[in-house]
């Protein structure tokens, strides 16, 4: 049956490809996947009813006890059939039904295949998750069925609201499913049934089940969604929406009747709104012009009929059900085929436009009279003899309810009878005034399917004798009545036969009298309609939905913040005032703390009133600083190096920034609450402190550092821990920075390059080489010498004079090469010693930033010719190389391996991989850095002076 | 342990300070209040570590229970060089804000604004959805 499941899979997948090369076609290439399922069901079914029904196990989840459990018991295989067979005769009518131009066909194709196998899936199963998985893969099947149209607006809504509808019943199953589950101790449905646990939560998870049930049967008060679904092309609604998903809430009823039919409140429940739902949909067929609608609220009826009988739990009534079911699956599939051709061939399905189909399609209206006489109840058909063990099973309850039950059913009955015969007549009749309808030719092959289905009522209506003991094991697990009950065409004069007889002449008399009756109809005032419910309880849902957007989300971010920092101090701060563990207080570690400690405090409280940009961002700078000597007196040589190099950096990137603004800050806008934003700020920066000293003190298990002096040095190789821990220990950490890292790069130039932010920093133009005496004529240094190694910075006289210094220049050309060795002993280094890729990356930074500060923006070229996003990509690529090649050599992802060789001038050499990976880190900061140089330099340089040459041809 | 105020003070001013320019309209000074903050932070993380130590480098007659804590090190680290690249990342917002409307200015969100006021209620789409659903699926036939 996996194997089975699979092919269905592989099917769906396939769908799209094979719609592309046959079109349409491809249709009856995918019937063939049910119809070989429904050939297997058909062969394994024995087993089922010889008591030993065909089990397939495989172990799916052991920790939670789920399996790939299936079992084909008479329900399943009877509901197998059902959905195999019809869905292969759908599949292939589709083949008739579309046009090869139909938009999204493959998709259909597949979603529609793949129902089919969730379909049959859910019939199967026998685990309690399986089932729940499979029921909800129909119901996502079924939404984007309903919503095939995509550009119909009653085509979304409906899918939705079937969406909405069945996924709220499903979560209420599977919340019934798990507690079923627990209590029972097993996740086997057949387990479960035979062995019911017992309890008030168990109610409430039947209950819970009943609510999936419900809602996916479309139920009163849940049927509104059914009708409404119709907005679904024909075949969907005739595969989905009578033949199979809707009766995957039946079928719950039916898998649960023999273990919880004494549930309290299970039959009260169910059999109240099977019997409302009955009326209420027969009520409103009995209205309908569109025949599909027609069909449609029949459905509704018929579930209704359904869950009433196997909700009964006796051995007759659960008969007449699965009977009942099956019937209903063949006339009702037979009706909306024949609908759709109804539809193909004359453009309608208005039963006020169409006249006189009948003789013009005979075949056609035979097909659909027949399946509608079974709908009706009429003998010999299957529906007939269905309808009519429904009678007796209710007959033999011999009590009082039982027979309103029954007269209910009765009326129920006599109804459904006058709208078979408004569909018949409605659909094939000649009607005075109505033109005759132009019907288009239609293939035989077309005509097949509802034809076949039509014809498979009548076979089994009049061979029910042997249907019967194919059936009979399910109703055999519930508990009999008086007398055993058989399925037969001819039970004698019995009190059914004359109910049958009463319902049909009531029905039949209710046709005749159809103007009036309808007139009555629209006389009755509607006491209630679901479906205006629904909607209104979606609006309020939307307008509850938006007035609290409306308050939370007022869209200023300083609102936001503010409220956040509220939650902060709040939450922070009750947790501080209960904290009971306060350390011992020392005021420093060395008096020379005092001093950064106290620049900081100065330029930060200055930072805050400073009004113009550079000032503030020298203020911030000088915090920068203070705090990287801090690092210096606790012990951090590493971070008071990178602190210090990140902290120009900064300032530089600042200055190259804001000097594209304004000076002054906030001109036009100044701020705003100043009061209440230093209240909140003085009591998150007392929170924060408060924090600080606490985590000293509740501090209980040992530093996880404990070991990694020993660690540092045995496994990664190095003395420098914090080095190690960065490239070994906590070497992912460090992979997920640098790609942060990447990202920001990656960042900053998409927001200044505009059209194209690959290649290389731009190289000096051609024409400055080239003879240009305007460009040249005042520059002394230029003269007849060409551009080349005798100049100090190669792109300095594409500046203008004013702008260069030559000091500038020759200090740079003498430092760059220097502090690049530097970068490099930082690099190697930094493993024993501080330093590291972090630490060289930046300095190559800095090297960069005074060739671009003393040369203008083509010296960035000039002297790292190369892409950015390659020196990001190459150090990302290395470091990753480094964790695989671990992987490779010493067993685990980033894992570091140590060579260690005795060389003749070097002495004793120890290599350990993690320097590549530090390598990787290092390519990426100066990835990082050009890249942020090249794009608030250079490219905000061009940008300014493209500015200013636009601004001048403006003039 | 114990606390060392002077380093809980500088945790304090920070943050207050930093949380204090975020709140501001000014693009430049939220960037400004995100480096103190960013700073706080550092400081916050170095004070858990424990007291000023010797570096966390192996060497001889320097025992692993005197060397200041390296894992807070190590996190700060990272911290440093991030802050960095977010810094850049929104100084290139800064210009290009500046270049596209001429102004630094955290704005209100139009949209948010407009869903406050009560705009865009759901009623109206519902309005064209009660049209009567069309009798067939072969509008293209007739």
């Amino acid at each position: 049956m996996l194997l089975m499941l699979a092919v269905y899979g592989l099917a769906a997948a396939a769908a799209p490809w094979l719609v592309g090369r046959l079109g349409t076609r491809a249709f009856v290439v995918l019937s063939a996947v049910p119809a070989a399922a429904f050939v297997a069901t058909l062969t394994t079914g024995h087993g089922a009813r010889d008591g030993a029904p065909y089990t397939e196990s495989v172990r799916w989840i052991p920790g939670l006890d789920v399996d790939l459990a299936f079992q084909l018991d008479t329900l399943s295989w009877a509901m197998s059939l059902l959905v195999t067979g019809v869905g292969a005769l759908v599949l292939f009518y589709c083949w008739g039904y579309f046009s090869d131009d139909e938009p999204g066909l493959g998709g259909f194709a597949a979603t529609l295949t793949g129902f089919a196998g969730a379909m049959n899936g859910l019939v199967v199963a026998d685990d309690l998750i399986l089932l729940y998985v499979f029921w909800e893969l129909t119901t996502i099947f079924s939404y984007l069925l309903i919503g095939h149209l995509t550009t119909r607006p009653t085509s979304r809504r409906a899918a939705i609201e079937a969406l909405v509808v069945t996924t709220a019943g499903g979560l209420a199953m599977l919340v019934g499913l798990v507690i079923l589950g627990a209590q029972a101790g097993t996740d086997r449905i057949s387990e479960i049934v035979a062995d019911p646990p017992s309890g008030s939560l168990v109610n409430v998870a039947v209950y819970l089940l009943l609510a999936g049930a419900l809602t996916k049967s479309a139920l009163v008060p849940f049927h509104f969604w059914l009708p409404a679904a119709m907005a679904a092309p024909t075949p969907v609604s005739a595969y989905l929406h009578a033949a199979a998903m809707v009766k995957a809430g039946v079928y719950l009823v039916a898998l649960l009747a023999p273990g919880f039919a004494g549930t309290p409140g299970w039959r009260p429940l169910l059999v109240t709104a099977g019997l409302l739902t009955m009326w209420v949909g027969a009520w409103r067929a009995l209205r309908q012009h569109d025949l599909k609608l027609l069909l449609a609220y029949g459905t509704v009826s018929q579930l209704g009929f359904l869950t009433l009988l196997l909700s009964i739990g006796t051995r007759e009534a659960a008969l007449a059900g699965l009977a009942m079911l099956l019937a209903h699956g063949l006339f009702k599939a037979a009706l909306f085929l024949t609908v759709g051709v109804i539809d193909h061939c004359t453009g309608t399905r208005d039963i006020r436009k169409l006249s006189g189909l009948g003789r013009a399609r005979p075949v056609l209206a035979v097909g659909g009279t027949l399946a509608a006489l079974s709908m009706a109840g009429v003998p010999p058909l299957a529906g007939f003899v269905a309808k009519e063990a429904g009678f007796t099973a209710l007959l033999e309850l011999g009590s009082t309810t039982g027979v309103l039950v029954l007269a209910g059913v009765v009326v129920g009955s006599a109804l459904t009878a006058a709208y078979s015969a408004r569909f018949v007549w409605g659909a094939f009749a000649r009607k005075a005034g109505v033109p005759e309808a132009e019907a288009r030719g239609e293939r035989a092959s077309f005509l097949l399917p509802s034809s076949l289905l039509a014809l498979a009522g009548l076979v089994t209506g009049l061979a029910a004798g042997l249907v019967d003991p194919w059936l009979m094991p399910y109703a055999d697990t519930l508990p009999p009545t008086a007398q055993p009950y058989h399925l037969a065409l001819w039970h004698g004069l019995q009190p059914a036969l004359w109910l049958s007889a009463l319902a049909l002449a009531v029905g039949a008399t209710l046709f005749l009298v159809r103007d009036r009756f309808e007139r009555l109809q629209a006389r009755l005032p509607v006491f209630a309609d679901a479906g205006h419910g629904y909607r209104g309880l979606m609006r309020g849902l939307d307008t509850l939905a938006l007035a609290m957007t409306g308050r939370t989300q007022v869209g200023s971010l300083p609102v936001y913040l503010a409220v956040i920092l509220c939650v902060l101090v709040a939450g922070l701060g009750t947790t501080l005032a209960l904290n009971e563990f306060w350390p011992k207080v020392r005021l420093w570690d060395q008096p020379a703390q005092a001093i950064p400690v106290i620049l900081i405090a100065i330029a930060a409280i200055a930072a805050t009133r400073a009004t113009k940009r550079f000032a503030a961002v020298v203020i911030v700078g000088v915090v920068g600083y203070s705090i990287g000597l801090i690092f210096a007196m606790q012990g951090a040589p590493d971070l008071a190096l990178t602190q210090m190099l990140v902290e120009s950096i900064t300032l530089v990137v600042f200055v190259l920034v804001l000097r594209r603004l304004p000076a002054r800050m906030g001109a036009l806008h100044g701020s705003t609450h100043r009061r209440a934003r230093a209240v909140l700020a003085v009591l998150v920066g007392v929170v924060m402190m408060g924090v600080a000293a606490a985590v000293v003190g509740v501090r209980a298990a040992a530093p996880v550092s404990a070991g990694w002096a020993d660690l540092a040095y045995s496994f990664g190789g190095g003395k420098n821990i914090v080095n190690v821990a960065l490239v070994d220990i906590r070497a992912w950490d460090t992979m997920g920075e640098i790609a942060v890292l990447i990202a920001a790069a990656t960042g900053v130039a998409s927001l200044i390059f505009i059209r194209r932010r690959t290649g290389a920093p731009p190289r000096i133009p051609v024409d400055v080489y080239a003879a240009d005496p305007d460009a040249r004529d005042d520059d002394p240094s230029n003269d007849d010498r060409p551009l080349g190694p005798r100049a100090w910075l190669l792109a300095g006289r594409t500046l203008p004079p004013e702008n260069r210094s030559i000091i500038l220049e020759v200090t740079v050309r003498l430092l760059f090469h220097t502090a690049i060795i530097v970068s490099l002993y930082l690099l190697f280094a930094g493993h024993n010693r501080p330093g590291g890729g972090f630490a060289g990356g930046l300095v190559v930074g800095l090297a960069l930033i005074g060739r671009y500060l003393a040369g203008g923006r083509y010296e960035l070229g000039e002297a790292l010719p190369v892409d950015a996003g390659v020196v990001l990509g190459l150090g990302l690529m290395i470091a990753v190389g480094t964790g695989v090649a671990g992987l490779v050599l010493g067993g685990e992802v980033l894992q570091s391996v140590i060579w260690q060789w005795s060389l003749p001038v070097f002495g004793e050499v120890k290599l350990v991989t993690s320097l590549f990976f530090d390598i990787g880190v290092y390519l990426v900061v100066v990835g990082l850095l050009l890249d942020v140089l090249r794009s608030l330099g250079a490219e905000v340089d061009r940008q300014g002076v493209d500015r200013q040459g636009i601004e001048a041809d403006q003039q | 342990m114990s606390v060392n105020v002077f380093l809980i003070v500088a945790v304090g001013v920070l943050f207050g300070t930093g949380v204090y320019l975020l709140m501001e309209r000014s693009l430049t000074r939220v960037l400004l209040g995100f480096v103190l903050v960013g700073n706080g932070v550092n400081l916050l993380i170095l004070h858990m570590g424990g007291p000023a130590g010797e570096a966390p480098i192996i060497a001889e007659g320097v025992a692993a229970s005197e060397m200041n804590d390296p894992l807070p090190q190590a996190l700060i680290l990272t911290a440093i060089v991030i802050t960095f690249g977010v810094t850049a990342f929104i100084l290139a917002m800064i210009y290009r804000s500046w270049r596209l409307a001429h102004g630094d200015l955290v704005v209100d969100d139009v949209d948010d604004r407009r869903v406050a006021s009560g705009a865009g209620s759901p009623e109206e789409a519902d309005e064209e959805m009660e049209a009567q659903p069309a009798d067939t699926e072969f509008e293209g036939l007739r």
